[in-house]
């Protein structure tokens, strides 16, 4: 009977371990890239259908979301800085740190819309191409739902706090490339002074505008 | 062939006639101080169609699918999404087969096969649920695959960005279709045409919003996103597909 008690407790306490690994899905700095976005996509997704304030569009919940679950994974002064191009080394520091926070801004309050119309929309996650000392990898997947598929696929790097998203390529377009003209053309009218301004306004006018949904 | 070639001839002329038309109405310049592209030498010119088109848009199109959006109810909108979307693969198929991709090209004809028949002609799309992906392909992009250049950027009236290649990519697109040019009942050509567009636009509601929240110069952000799309979607299936990742020449500081 002892033996029997044994290897139900130790059964159990197995359980417990594979539910472990299989529930508290927070990345650390040895998750592997494909795994990393398929855990955060899947938490965000699951949040945002289970969440009727999200789906109604309140804005400050979806930032609160983004913020809490997305951006930890992500390097957004690198992605900025990619973006900016030749332009980010005549910013001073200050500009460098304002032009990051600004454009993260700007990105989720772009995208938060997107976000609250989630709702049976499904993420198909492609196989990792990659080798396994790569320091860069891309991380395919699409989108099934309503309309067309959209293919989704992130950039990332290997740093010394685990893998960081800093570029999304949206239906076949970069990110970072489709600032680069945005950027430096706001930059030759104004400056970099005048684009952190720019961007200040924006997400302001952004922050007063009603929820479309 | 020859006749093929004249219609295109018509159907292109018409379409240059009308950007001269557009172009009438005023040419927008440059804002001060932009960079020229090196895709876009017919600038002021394209950013005089992109006003006309953006106007169409808030004036006639938009709200005429908000009109849409309001009478009809979600699952009849997809319905007609779905029928369309079913009609197109047929011809998707046809273009993954000239671009030597036979394995898309049998996806596309049994997702065809599937919605026709258990779909109810294409109401409902259950091959992507199924495990056949959804593909999309025109001229366009058939040609680019051939090697055909894009050729400069070009902002077509009604039909948005383009480029050289794909303005014929289009006329082509147009000259094929059979529920646009062949279907012998007028009337009901016309009203599926009108619908086909009302649903084409429908399908980015949200996103139209979107860009004008992202982008600080919304004409040379439209025009970039399109030209890399478009060379994203040609080297789409291609064995090297690292070419399609951009190199940025900073390095990390």
């Amino acid at each position: 009977m002892k033996t029997y008690k044994r290897i139900f407790q130790s059964s159990v306490a197995g359980l417990f371990l594979i539910a472990g690994t299989l529930f508290a899905q927070t990345p650390d700095q040895l998750t592997p890239p494909d795994a990393l976005i398929k855990m955060v996509v899947t938490e965000v997704m699951t949040t945002v259908k289970s969440d009727p304030d999200i789906q109604k569009g309140n804005i400050p919940k979806i930032v609160d979301l983004v913020e809490k679950k997305i951006v930890p994974y992500t390097d957004m002064r690198r992605t900025t800085e990619m973006a900016m191009g030749p332009n980010w080394k005549k910013a001073t520091p200050e500009q460098q740190a304002q032009l990051s926070l600004e454009f993260k801004n700007l990105l989720i309050r772009t995208y938060s819309g997107a976000l609250s119309q989630l709702r049976d929309q499904t993420v198909q996650f492609k196989p990792l191409r990659a080798a396994p000392d790569d320091k860069e990898v891309i991380v395919k997947t699409v989108v099934l739902g309503r309309g067309d598929p959209v293919p989704l696929d992130y950039r990332l790097e290997k740093t010394p706090n685990g893998w960081k998203v800093y570029d999304m390529n949206i239906m076949g377009v970069w990110l970072v490339e489709a600032y680069r003209n945005q950027f430096s053309n706001q930059i030759s009218q104004n400056g970099i002074e005048g684009l952190v301004k720019f961007l200040q306004d924006r997400n302001k006018q952004l922050a007063a505008a009603k929820p479309t949904n | 062939m020859m006749s093929l070639i004249h219609n295109l001839w018509r159907k292109l002329s018409r379409l240059i006639m009308l950007s001269f038309a557009v172009l009438m109405v005023g040419c927008a310049s440059i804002p001060a101080g932009v960079e020229p592209s090196p895709h876009d030498p017919w600038e002021p010119f394209n950013r005089s169609v992109f006003e006309f088109n953006e106007g169409l848009d808030a004036y006639l199109l938009k709200p005429v699918v908000a009109a849409y959006r309001f009478v009809l109810p979600e699952f009849i909108r997809e319905g007609i999404y779905n029928f369309f979307s079913n009609y197109g693969d047929i011809y998707t198929a046809l273009y993954n087969l000239l671009q030597g991709k036979p394995g898309d090209a049998f996806n596309d004809l049994m997702r065809v096969a599937v919605n026709t028949t258990m779909g109810l002609g294409g109401l409902i799309d259950l091959a992507t649920p199924g495990g056949l992906e959804k593909h999309k392909e025109d001229w366009g992009q058939t040609l680019g695959v051939w090697g055909v250049p894009a050729g400069p950027y070009v902002v077509l009236p009604f039909f948005g960005p383009s480029n050289v290649r794909d303005t014929f990519g289009t006329a082509a697109d147009l000259e094929s279709d059979y529920l646009f040019r062949l279907l012998p009942n007028v009337g009901l050509r016309n009203s599926l045409t009108g619908l086909r567009v009302v649903n084409a636009r429908n399908t980015y509601y949200e996103a139209g919003d979107l860009l004008d929240g992202a982008a600080i110069d919304k004409y040379s952000f439209v025009r970039d996103a399109y030209i890399q799309r478009r060379q994203y979607q040609i080297n789409e299936g291609r064995e090297d597909e690292e070419s399609e990742i951009p190199v940025y020449e900073n390095p990390y500081q």
